[in-house]
């Protein structure tokens, strides 16, 4: 579902550009609207949220779509936990659709799904396990790996059990908002991939936006 | 799906038991084995992860098992992966036709909103245990604990998807008498419960049991239909294989 923001970028409290192949970690706090931003168009933002307060709290790709009965995220959707609280609200989206199902990108993944001979490329996985070794306050390992979303990215399931990875559907300037429902850590990979269409093999900066 | 191959489940059966509604068991299952399960009743529901007992961080990954082998239905053909690119097991034989992989468990919360509370002190064995805690007490014997606990499989449920997005639960998906055989590429820890799916829209909670066999399973040919299944089941075999290089079988 399409909704744009009211707000706008000069009254924000915090911006950031992410470029494709870093991670971006901070917490968001209870109340806080953030923004992610497609700032070329057709990137993919592989982010993981937790509970600041208890990081074994986490967001729960399947408690959220088994929840809201819909396997893709726009505005409305409730982002669960696997408490099955609310963490997050999705309340503006000119994107629509978002994937939850596909996971992110891993060197290891990657020799599955496009070679052997692959397995040294950058991936989203590996940004996060820098993320969590360089930023240890947060208290986060690879225990704590878990399935993501992939905002931005288009991954339709089809009738008869199929999944399929499509062009993107988003594009130059559309953006995907979120009010926190609890203090929660951001964590998210601007996908480095090179080997796939989601982003038109041309990975792309995010901006990253923080009101309140 | 009950076509080719129902010889490939044909070796001895080493052990056989059942497990009854709303329990938890663990098992660890070594290469070249099979685990085969039967929904006895119809309508049953097991909720299962896998895990490397080398190293526990290596896990099932459902959105990679999903997005390596371009499916969201799980059946015969279709690999189990783990976060590391290797296969946990193959799906050899399955007369379900799809078991699904995103829903994840009931809670105590879902039970009692859908089918009430019954405690343990008041019912004894017939009360309603859920999923999620079941997963909680088979992890901790390891160990490990609700940030380990990956999206699990469902086998013998399914869910649909419409254009939209919009989940529907597939109702009589599972016969009396419908099996799914799982052959370990590697040596797995399995958790494994009974309870129902959270989806299920029954009136009273399923109280459907499951037989498990493990079977002494036929070496993997270079014509395996699994391994064949995609290409990139071949790579991931090929995983498998590096990481049994050193001959893989006396690990403990």
């Amino acid at each position: 579902m399409i909704k744009e923001s009211k707000l706008h970028a000069d009254s924000s409290v915090f911006r950031q550009q992410v470029l494709a192949g870093d991670y971006f970690i901070k917490v968001v706090k209870k109340g806080q609207t953030f923004r992610i931003l497609d700032i070329e168009g057709n990137q993919a933002a592989d982010t993981l949220f937790y509970n600041a307060n208890d990081p074994a709290e986490r967001y729960s790709a399947m408690d959220t779509i088994r929840e809201q009965g819909n396997v893709y995220l726009t505005a409305g959707s409730k982002l669960l936990s696997n408490e099955n609280n609310v963490m997050l609200e999705i309340v503006a989206d000119t994107c629509g659709r978002h994937d939850t199902l596909g996971g992110a990108c891993a060197t290891e993944s990657n020799t599955v799904r496009y070679a052997l001979e692959k397995k040294c490329m950058h991936a989203c996985r590996d940004s996060w396990m820098l993320a969590v070794a360089e930023n240890e306050e947060y208290g986060l390992s690879k225990r704590d790996i878990t399935h993501n979303i992939n905002f931005f990215m288009n991954v339709p399931v089809t009738k008869d059990g199929g999944l399929t990875f499509e062009d993107g559907i988003s594009g130059s300037g559309k953006y995907v908002e979120m009010k926190a429902s609890m203090d929660t850590i951001v964590l998210l990979s601007n996908c480095p991939q090179l080997n796939n269409p989601c982003n038109g093999y041309n990975p792309t900066p995010v901006e990253v936006i923080i009101w309140g | 799906m009950t076509t080719a191959s129902l010889t490939a489940t044909a070796g001895t059966v080493l052990y056989e038991d059942s497990l009854a509604s709303g329990c938890h068991w663990s098992i660890i299952m070594r290469k070249g084995s099979v685990l085969k399960l039967t929904d006895t009743e119809g309508g049953a529901n097991v909720g299962m992860l896998f895990y490397n007992p080398q190293n526990l961080l290596e896990r099932y990954n459902a959105p990679d098992t999903l997005k390596c082998q371009h499916t969201f239905k799980l059946t015969k053909g279709n690999c189990l992966y783990s976060d590391m690119g290797r296969i946990f097991c193959s799906i050899i034989e399955d007369s379900v036709g799809w078991h699904e992989t995103v829903c994840g468990n009931t809670t105590k919360q879902i039970v009692k909103d859908k089918w009430g509370e019954k405690n343990y002190q008041d019912y004894r064995n017939d009360w309603n245990q859920n999923g999620y805690s079941s997963f909680l007490v088979e992890l901790a014997k390891y160990g490990l604990g609700k940030k380990d606990m990956a999206a699990n499989l469902n086998l013998f449920s399914a869910v649909s998807v419409n254009d939209d997005g919009a989940l529907q639960y597939v109702e009589n998906n599972s016969k009396a008498g419908d099996s799914v055989a799982l052959r370990f590429e590697m040596d797995t820890l399995v958790l494994l419960h009974s309870c129902p799916h959270p989806l299920n829209p029954a009136a009273e909670y399923p109280k459907k049991p499951v037989r498990y066999q493990i079977i002494k399973g036929e070496p993997v040919e270079a014509n395996d239909f699994c391994m064949n299944f995609r290409a990139e089941n071949q790579r991931g075999f090929k995983n498998n294989e590096i990481f049994h290089l050193d001959g893989g079988c006396c690990h403990d």
